[in-house]
């Protein structure tokens, strides 16, 4: 059964979205899934893994966010460019955000005291 | 050209939504709709993405602030705080989905669910907010807490530790001892060096604040958009052929988990 909405539902003289309409079991199964995924993180926080763990935790949120985008922001089933523009903003913000880190890391070595060895020259 | 349809309805019973003049249907008008909330939720994301920032580069610099002063967050009301907007975002997901199936009592019922979710979220945070004032652990020169400079285990009276000789000092005087804030008896103060808690510690609670009150803002003006729309839903105003802000809402409240799927673990679980 193809689930979207029946466009002569509504008044005369407009045709309605076609819309996709996402089915319960697939929100339920997200919704599950996330749950899972954050006892998931809070497990994975208590086990020692030295410099892993943020990225560890990181991984399982982006994978959170994943679903999230997909399924409850219905991304999978629209036009890409929705995907494309938000995608954009987030590879904006990575960019800003490396960039600021490596100039901080790079005179963190002159200007905090017991940071670490500065880069050989 | 074809006019914009007018309000009345054909059909006994449907609402129609009248489709601006600029567009040619109302199946572009939704889309456009669309579009125009996702280049907003993008911004949002710039907006978060500066604090995100701030929080890199601070925690990259000193990490031993980061990994001393997260111990008094409550990492137990942090996930649950997680679950209860991942199960709003769901019930805002099938309050969407009402929308687009015409089943206004459903509707409402979902964006009422998602409201009181809201609530339930701004509550936990309020608990964890007052904590912190109490025991003073508030950002800058607002910081108080008096914090021990061994291992917390119970509470005692010591003197002051003083700098080594020739060690450079924070501007901001270290805090007074005394008992320890929540950190857990017998836990390891692996960032503690024989001084004592690291310097600046006040700087990790202004990212808290600084982080948790925006979004927590974005909660709140998440909950009137919610209510603004449970009236609209109550009055019918929307159906199959018409649920666009029933739509864009649920794409604000969802963005809104989002930020906090990434605050939680960055915040609450560092190590």
């Amino acid at each position: 059964m193809r689930e979207t909405t029946d466009p002569g539902s509504v008044g005369s003289g407009e045709v309605a979205p076609a819309v996709h309409i996402v089915p319960v079991r697939v929100l339920a199964t997200v919704w599950g899934v996330l749950l899972v995924l954050t006892v998931t993180t809070v497990l994975a926080a208590g086990v020692d893994l030295g410099n892993l763990n943020l990225g560890v935790a990181m991984l399982i949120a982006t994978v959170k966010a994943t679903l999230v985008l997909l399924f409850f922001m219905h991304l999978r089933y629209d036009r890409p460019i929705l995907a494309i523009v938000f995608v954009t903003a987030l590879l904006f913000v990575a960019l800003f955000v490396s960039i600021a880190l490596l100039d901080s890391n790079a005179y963190a070595h002159q200007l905090i005291p017991g940071y670490g060895p500065a880069l050989p020259k | 050209m074809a006019a914009g349809t007018t309000g009345e309805g054909a059909v006994a019973g449907a609402r129609t939504h009248r489709v601006a003049h600029h567009f040619d249907n109302a199946e572009q008008q939704f889309e456009s709709g669309k579009l125009g909330m996702w280049i907003f939720l993008s911004t949002e994301i710039l907006l978060f993405g500066g604090l995100f920032c701030a929080y890199a580069v601070y925690r990259s610099n000193h990490p031993e602030v980061f990994v001393y002063a997260h111990r008094f967050l409550d990492e137990g009301l942090g996930a649950l705080n997680t679950a209860v907007l991942i199960c709003s975002s769901f019930t805002m997901a099938l309050a969407v989905r009402a929308a687009q199936l015409g089943r206004r009592r459903q509707l409402v019922g979902l964006l009422g669910a998602t409201i009181a979710l809201a609530a339930c979220f701004l509550g936990i945070k309020g608990i964890e907010y007052e904590k912190k004032w109490k025991e003073g652990l508030l950002w800058g020169a607002h910081f108080h807490a008096k914090l021990a400079p061994a291992p917390p285990a119970l509470p005692q009276t010591l003197p002051p530790v003083p700098a080594a000789a020739g060690e450079e000092r924070s501007l901001i005087p270290p805090a007074a001892v005394g008992p320890a804030g929540l950190a857990r008896p017998g836990q390891r103060a692996v960032a503690e060096g024989p001084e004592g808690p690291p310097h600046d510690v006040q700087v990790f609670f202004a990212v808290y604040f600084l982080m948790t009150g925006l979004h927590g803002i974005h909660v709140i003006i998440g909950m009137a958009l919610l209510s603004w729309m449970m009236v609209r839903a109550g009055r019918g105003e929307f159906s199959p052929g018409y649920f666009t802000p029933v739509d864009l809402t649920g794409l604000y409240w969802h963005l809104v988990d989002l930020i906090w799927i990434f605050l939680f673990p960055l915040l609450y679980l560092v190590r």
